[in-house]
């Protein structure tokens, strides 16, 4: 199987490389065909590299290509590491990856032939990247592919390059991204001044040597780029931005894929982060503060993709919170059931605008139900998993993260739940004012409703059905002992953490039912409010209104960091660059000049004043040279 | 006579200056162009094969003298070693390319223009090459002075102030570097071979006013922040092939010369001035990148990430460290490539609107999708993308720029974030968004533009996936560098 | 024989010199310039026969053949020769002058300012 790993990323790079070339020559039909027929065989061989790992007596592999930069003591082998935890985000990168193109396929299916192969090229070099990302053997690789899908990210954003806004989202969701590289790069760097060396293993090996501090400083820094490629406080703003991107890119990139690889990175080096208490501190407080302020932020947000988008920052902040509390495991077990259920949602909102032309405004649809039954289902499948009712997906990986907050310390558990409390009514709030109540659009829209065709479908009938059954592997020991086999699958790679005191079962069964009833009770409360009795309100005053316009974070950023910097460029360039120093040339220019026109002066023309003073110097010379003795 | 041409070094100098005079000579365009095409191939083709003549073994074909002042101990000596191959691959790579990138009938007189600018291939050449300090000087000059002739005779509107700047600039930096030449040359045992300019018996404090003279000459060419005003308005003014000779090629004279003619011969200098050209370099990257985001003509935004880029190369000399020092080697290779293609595009652009006003532009990529390909992977190469050459070569710098002091890195390490800012902007500005008035009857690139393009991004990723054989190629040439510089 | 001391032609020509500079310090006519240039001249061709009348002198005595000290007479030669072919572009420089200006007073001379 190792001698095979290489085509898992290559074949998408191929794809990229077909699709991307061939613009202007392939047909849509081939164009899709090759966009996610390599991605199913990737998945297929995915599916290969999971049996392979295992299978019994089965042992972390490196395969090793070729060395990247080998110098003066530095050495970067282009690697790959296949384990436990890789393979499980090969199967869901390809997996979802895979349902997402065949779903594009339809989706995109009004562009024009180039810009149609455009968009697979592109899709398919994200998964290129994502794959890279996730199957280094050392840092850089893993760096390689982070820079990678930020430039897919960028390139998807701003695929619709002809509207601004767009692209001004694209760079900003780039340049985001570029703040919390500086980190990453910055934490590689110092791990090549500690260790030597960048590859996990040795790593991971020579960490217990290492100061608390440092790996402290490595992790804080690490956890930087994290925050910005997973959106977190404070650099999350350009998630809900990147909404500009066609609805499958989202669904891939901004929800399921990308957006996590913070989580892999953290959870890879968990070894790092057992040793430095003070970052995972760090990393539970960031996530936690970022769960409940998105949350805050989506209740009010009207844009479909908008609640989708806030949603997914608040969601990515349990996961930073479940690795910061020591559940490593948690974080990466709802990273899958997240790309499950959040995939579902965001395809389950591209078929509603894709039926609604291109129509975004939540307050614009509602009675959606009877004229997309599938996609309502599916829909309200991928809520119930997000809001954490039993046996949804979301409930198991919710809950385990809940527990492992709440043996961690109180504080994070009263904040998650309350983030999944706010999560219940704001998916409800979406679900009711989207396909419940009467149709609020125009006559024009409804008489062209449609449910969306099979290719689009089918990809949401397969995410509903694993929103239902995913979190099957992880079931807690309060129900079943020893049935989470995500936990004992991922044993090797990640070691549970050593000091649980096991909380009484009588206490967690309690604390399930009572998050429960609450959930419930945020469900009929959403209900009663945005169900049958709807009606617009155009007046947001106090809070709400705070809301609405996102806490004024963004005003906040352009009014502290982008205008002072613009201000400073135009200033260093107008009059520091200008004036200044090369003022300061041209002065030494002027001086030269000025003295010149005052030794010119003795230049009268007359011939007599010349002679007398060649007779003069003459005469000098003499006497110097007759009388002075040196 | 035979004897002169039996190696490369002697090649690569008489084969650009025998195209220079031919050129001069030819009467039609395309005559001119067609020399100048063929003999920049040759020197090409010669460097090429000079790839497979790395082994010491072969040392009679890298490196020649030939007697020239024997009163002064000076002879043509040149050498052809990791550091001059890369430089020299460089020029021969960027020549050609920019010759067939240059439309028939752009400039009057083209028998002058393409022989002035084989005479800058020479001169070029020569300053890599030379091992001997005053062949050095002559060929430093004989670089400078077809440039201004191109630049004043061929450039913008303002072209005669611009061009008198740069070349009073360049001038009197390397009048000061003479000086410090001719009081070595006293210092040795009267040669001016560079072994014994290396070996001249100098105390610490003459190293250190020496490091002035050459530093000052050195960071004018580059240039380093607060040197660097010539450089804009040059850049602007220049016609754009000689823009792309100045800033592709020319820039590496500063930063070659910091290498093997100062820190190796004036360690003591180089160290005791270390701190004040690392804090120089750092304020230039993001005084320069600050100044960047600002621009509105495309010349002067490039003009000024270049600068940048620049920057952070001296700041990676100026570590000492083996890894950084390699990191510069291919980042000049790499700058070199990628700033001559953005320089194209932007060439094309205003060939085709005549302005390269960001304001006025827009949307190019919807009339020449192919263009905007190239320019962003061109533009991503300029932000040092994995994958992209211009990575390779950042992050070693920045690997031993953090070895050597973890604050500098970051502060440095800010500059990476605002190129992503200017870059992306321009890309934003002049290619996305609805087609502006100005492109409206834009056309595609042409096939032979695209071969051009092409080579280019070929060298972009196959330096920036593979570049170990460059690596190797380069290490041993610096590791003679920085070895002069530990245990001081 | 007799022969005149070395210090009188010395005194000859220091006195024909200076009566030189101070005439082409003084004088404004340029004609009067150009004699006093020429009497510097001469005044220096004096000595330099005087002295190599004195060397020859010297050294005729220890040998009848040698040629020592005659050099300076040829340099007197070229000097002369130098000093017409100066006399002659200098005065026709001044007729110009005349012609354009109708005077020779050089403090009306101004024109090697610009």
């Amino acid at each position: 199987m190792n001698k095979f790993v290489f085509l898992i990323p290559l074949l998408p790079l191929l794809g990229f490389l077909i699709n991307g070339l061939g613009r202007n020559y392939l047909g849509k039909s081939l164009v899709s065909i090759i966009g996610s027929g390599v991605l199913l065989a990737s998945f297929a061989l995915s599916v290969a590299a999971f049996n392979w790992v295992n299978a019994p007596g089965f042992k972390p592999e490196v395969i090793f290509y070729f060395d990247f930069i080998h110098t003066g003591g530095l050495r970067i082998p282009i690697s790959f590491l296949i384990d436990q935890l890789s393979v499980l985000f090969l199967l869901i990168i390809t997996g979802v990856g895979s349902l997402i193109h065949i779903y594009s396929a339809a989706y995109m299916h009004e562009e024009a032939a180039p810009h149609f192969a455009r968009y697979f090229a592109y899709l398919n070099l994200f998964v290129f990247s994502m794959l890279l990302l996730v199957m280094g053997a050392n840092f850089v690789v893993m760096f390689v592919g982070w820079e990678g899908v930020g430039l897919c990210s960028y390139l998807l954003i701003g695929y619709w390059f002809g509207n601004n806004e767009y692209n001004k989202a694209a760079k900003k969701a780039f340049v985001m991204n570029r703040i919390g590289d500086l980190g990453f790069l910055l934490a590689i760097f110092w791990m090549i001044g500690q260790f030597g060396s960048i590859s996990y293993m040795e790593v991971f090996a020579k960490a217990p040597t290492a100061s608390v501090a440092v790996i402290t400083g490595i992790t804080m820094l690490l956890f930087v780029g994290a925050m910005g490629k997973s959106a977190q406080i404070p650099l999350y703003t350009w998630l809900p931005d990147a909404m500009a991107g066609p609805t499958p890119v989202s669904a891939l990139i901004h929800a399921a894929t990308m957006v996590t690889a913070g989580i892999y990175m953290i959870a890879r080096s968990n070894v790092l982060y057992t040793l430095a208490p003070a970052s995972q501190d760090l990393v539970a407080i960031i996530g936690s503060a970022t769960a409940l302020f998105a949350a805050t932020i989506a209740l009010k947000q009207n844009d479909i993709k908008k609640v989708l988008a806030y949603s997914t920052v608040s969601q990515l902040g349990l996961m930073f919170l479940a690795l910061g509390v020591g559940a490593y495991t948690s974080g990466v077990f709802h990273v899958m059931t997240h790309a499950f259920f959040k995939a579902l949602l965001f395809l389950g909102a591209g078929s509603v605008i894709h039926a609604m032309h291109h129509e975004q405004d939540i307050l614009k649809m509602g009675g959606l139900k009877s004229k997309l039954p599938i996609t309502h289902l599916t829909f309200l499948i991928g809520c119930l998993a997000i809001v954490g009712i039993p046996p949804f997906a979301g409930f198991f990986s919710k809950d385990e993260i809940l527990i492992a907050a709440l043996q961690k310390n109180p504080v994070y558990y009263v904040l998650a739940v309350a983030t999944s409390l706010m999560t219940t009514f704001y998916m409800f709030r979406l679900y009711f004012l989207t396909f419940g109540g009467n149709f609020r659009g125009t006559d024009h829209q409804w008489s062209h409703l449609h449910e969306s065709p099979f290719a689009m479908t089918f990809p949401l009938i397969a995410l509903a059905v694993l929103s239902v059954v995913g979190g099957w592997i992880g079931i807690p020991t309060l129900f079943m002992e020893d049935a989470h086999r995500l936990s004992n699958f991922l044993q090797p790679v990640i070691a549970p953490p050593s000091e649980v005191h096991h909380l009484e079962h009588s206490v967690e069964w309690m604390l399930l039912g009572a998050v429960l009833t609450l959930v419930l009770v945020a469900i009929l409360l959403a209900a009663r409010r945005y169900g049958k009795n709807f009606k617009v309100e155009n007046t947001e005053t106090g809070l709400s209104k705070l809301l609405a316009n996102k806490w004024y974070v963004d005003e906040l950023y352009d009014a502290i960091v982008v205008r002072p910097l613009d201000a400073l460029g135009a200033f260093l360039g107008r009059v520091i660059d200008n004036r200044v120093v090369d003022g300061v040339v041209n002065g030494v220019g002027k001086a030269v000049q000025f003295g010149g026109r005052q030794l010119r002066l003795l230049q009268s023309g007359q011939v007599g004043s010349y002679v007398l003073l060649m007779v003069a110097s003459l005469i000098a010379f003499l006497i110097l040279q007759l009388f002075w003795k040196p | 006579m035979y004897a002169a041409f039996d190696n490369f070094p002697a090649l690569l100098i008489w084969l650009p200056l025998v195209g220079a005079l031919l050129s001069f000579f030819m009467r039609s365009e395309t005559a001119a162009k067609n020399v100048a095409v063929l003999f920049s191939l040759l020197a090409l083709g010669v460097v090429g094969s000079s790839l497979l003549y790395v082994d010491s073994k072969y040392q009679a074909l890298n490196q020649v003298s030939y007697v020239w002042l024997p009163g002064l101990e000076s002879s043509f000596a040149f050498i052809l070693d990791g550091l001059t191959r890369t430089l020299c691959l460089l020029t021969a790579v960027s020549f050609p390319l920019i010759f067939l990138f240059i439309p028939v009938g752009k400039y009057k007189q083209p028998h002058v223009f393409y022989g002035l600018m084989m005479l800058t291939q020479c001169g070029l050449m020569g300053v890599f090459m030379a091992t001997d300090a005053l062949v050095f000087y002559l060929f430093w000059e004989l670089a400078l002075i077809p440039v201004y002739f191109l630049s004043s005779i061929w450039g913008g509107e303002k072209r005669i102030r611009a061009t008198f700047k740069f070349f009073i600039y360049t001038f009197v930096g390397s009048l000061f570097m003479l000086i410090g030449i001719i009081y070595i040359y006293l210092k040795t045992s009267g040669s001016f071979n560079l072994i014994n300019f290396y070996n001249a018996a100098l105390t610490h404090q003459e190293e250190g006013w020496l490091f002035a003279l050459f530093f000052l000459a050195f960071a004018i060419k580059m240039p380093l922040f607060p040197f660097h005003t010539w450089q804009p308005d040059a850049y602007e003014q220049s016609p754009t092939p000689v823009t792309m000779v100045l800033s592709g090629i020319m820039v590496k004279m500063g930063l070659f010369g910091l290498m093997r003619w100062l820190i190796a011969m004036l360690p003591h200098g180089a160290k005791a001035h270390q701190t004040m050209v690392v804090v120089l370099a750092v304020i230039g990257m993001i005084y320069a990148s600050l100044i960047a985001m600002r621009q509105d003509n495309i010349k002067r935004l490039i003009a000024y990430s270049s600068i940048a880029h620049i920057g952070l190369m001296a700041l990676g000399i100026f570590t000492f460290q083996q890894v950084a020092v390699t990191g510069v080697v291919i980042q000049m290779f790499t700058h070199g490539v990628n700033v001559v293609a953005l320089w194209m595009v932007a060439d094309l652009i205003e060939r085709q609107t005549g302005t390269l006003s960001m304001s006025a532009l827009g949307g190019i990529a919807k009339k020449a999708p192919n263009l905007a390909i190239f320019m962003l992977v061109f533009a991503f190469a300029n932000i040092a993308l994995p994958l992209t050459n211009a990575f390779v070569g950042e992050f070693m710098i920045f690997s031993g720029v953090y070895a050597m002091s973890p604050w500098w890195a970051a502060a440095a390490g800010i500059s990476i974030i605002l190129s992503a800012v200017y870059t992306l902007n321009m890309v934003k500005n002049v290619f996305y968004g609805e087609a502006a008035a100005a492109v409206q009857g834009f056309m595609d690139i042409r096939p032979l533009q695209s071969f051009v393009f092409v080579v280019l991004t070929v060298l972009i990723f196959f330096v920036g996936v593979y570049p170990g054989p460059f690596l190797s190629m380069i290490a041993e040439t610096v590791s003679l560098i920085v070895n002069k510089l530990t245990g001081i | 024989m007799q022969v005149m001391p070395i210090n009188y032609y010395i005194f000859l020509s220091v006195a024909l010199f200076t009566i030189g500079i101070v005439g082409v310090l003084t004088r404004r006519n340029a004609i009067i310039i150009f004699m006093c240039i020429e009497l510097m001249l001469n005044a220096v061709n004096v000595l330099l026969v005087a002295f190599s009348k004195m060397h020859h002198l010297n050294a005729f005595a220890a040998d009848q053949l040698t040629t020592v000290g005659t050099e300076a007479q040829l340099f007197v030669f070229f000097i002369m020769v130098v000093a017409a072919a100066e006399v002659t572009v200098g005065l026709a420089i001044i007729v110009m002058l005349y012609r354009n200006i109708h005077s020779v007073d050089i403090n009306f001379l101004n024109r090697l300012k610009h």
